[in-house]
């Protein structure tokens, strides 16, 4: 493989991952705030700069798969319960604003019951759900490096195309943050819950052993079964909605 | 301290399990199922985004009911 090339294969198969976990920063970000999502990522960071620098080479021993299977499947429950809540609300079955009310609520609370500091309180959520997403991802950059770098002899190659990957994503994330916050808010919790659920399930069946035809390419057709079976959920439950408002006998 | 604990333990309960506990154990489920047909050397990907929608449906049908 030339030197070229395998700069361009470590970018191109970086940059997927990256925009990965980009999409799962963005979903946490949106839909539970920047700061916990940030912070969530940048502890991922960390760890993944520790786990590097203690295994180095050695990381190649981490069963990927384990850690898929334990990754994905925790995303794909949250993002269930996410989902759940999004097409109850969009078949108004739940009022739009529930979620607004209790989150004012209980940042009121924390407020008067910790002061000044209770505001500025992680999200542990938000935390959570961009850790993990940036922490996969991560270690997969990181085998991807491994992969082409020590089987050509070129780690440096390798580790510039995965780090040229990064920076593009990470820009690109920065440009589409201020948009995003502009997408009506029930709208973007849809949105996230089918990311979450989209990816928790390409994950998780990944982790139990199941091969997708083309790759991380089949992850767009995950997305849109997700949401071509939601959109005919929501129409249903509007369907049953609308006829248990006219008439509440006959919709039992 | 064991409030802390306390606090950390309800907080993976929710993160995981949230108001439906069902969803979760047929999502266990349909893992389980995934994970034994690849192992029996059968193409396997296919079975869980069904799997899924179809968990979706029940858990609304039972949070629309009456």
């Amino acid at each position: 493989m030339s030197a070229g090339l395998l700069l361009l294969s470590a970018f191109l198969a970086s940059a997927v991952e990256m925009v990965e976990a980009l999409t799962i920063v963005l979903a946490a970000g949106t839909a539970r705030g920047w700061r916990s999502a940030l912070i969530g990522a940048g502890a991922a960071v960390v760890v993944l700069a520790a786990i590097v620098a203690a295994l180095g080479s050695a990381l190649a021993v981490i069963p990927i798969d384990a850690l898929r299977l334990t990754v994905g499947s925790l995303l794909l429950v949250f993002g269930l319960q996410w989902l759940r809540k999004a097409i109850l609300r969009a078949s108004g079955y739940r009022a739009l604003h529930d979620e607004d009310a209790i989150f004012a609520r209980e940042m009121e609370e924390a407020r008067q019951a910790g002061g000044a500091g209770a505001a500025r309180r992680v999200d542990p959520v938000g935390f959570a759900l961009s850790f993990k997403g940036v922490l996969l991802e991560g270690l997969e950059v990181v085998f991807i490096v491994l992969a082409f770098g020590t089987t050509q002899g070129r780690i440096g190659l390798a580790v510039l195309g995965a780090a040229a990957a990064v920076v593009l994503v990470a820009g690109v994330g920065v440009a589409v943050r201020a948009p995003l916050s502009r997408v009506p808010e029930n709208s973007m919790k849809f949105a996230v819950g089918v990311m979450l659920t989209s990816f928790g399930s390409f994950w998780a069946a990944e982790g139990a052993g199941a091969h997708w035809p083309g790759g991380d390419a089949s992850l767009l057709g995950v997305i849109g079964f997700m949401i071509a079976a939601s959109a005919v959920l929501v129409s249903m439950l509007r369907r049953r909605c609308a006829l248990a408002a006219a008439s509440p006998v006959a919709a039992r | 301290m064991i409030r802390r604990i306390s606090s950390f333990g309800r907080f993976w309960w929710e993160f995981v399990v949230g108001d439906d506990w069902i969803v979760s154990v047929q999502i266990a489920a349909a893992i389980a199922a995934t994970a034994g047909v690849a192992a029996a050397g059968i193409s396997a990907w296919w079975l869980l985004p069904p799997a899924v929608v179809g968990v979706l449906s029940g858990s609304l049908l039972r949070a629309t009911r009456g």
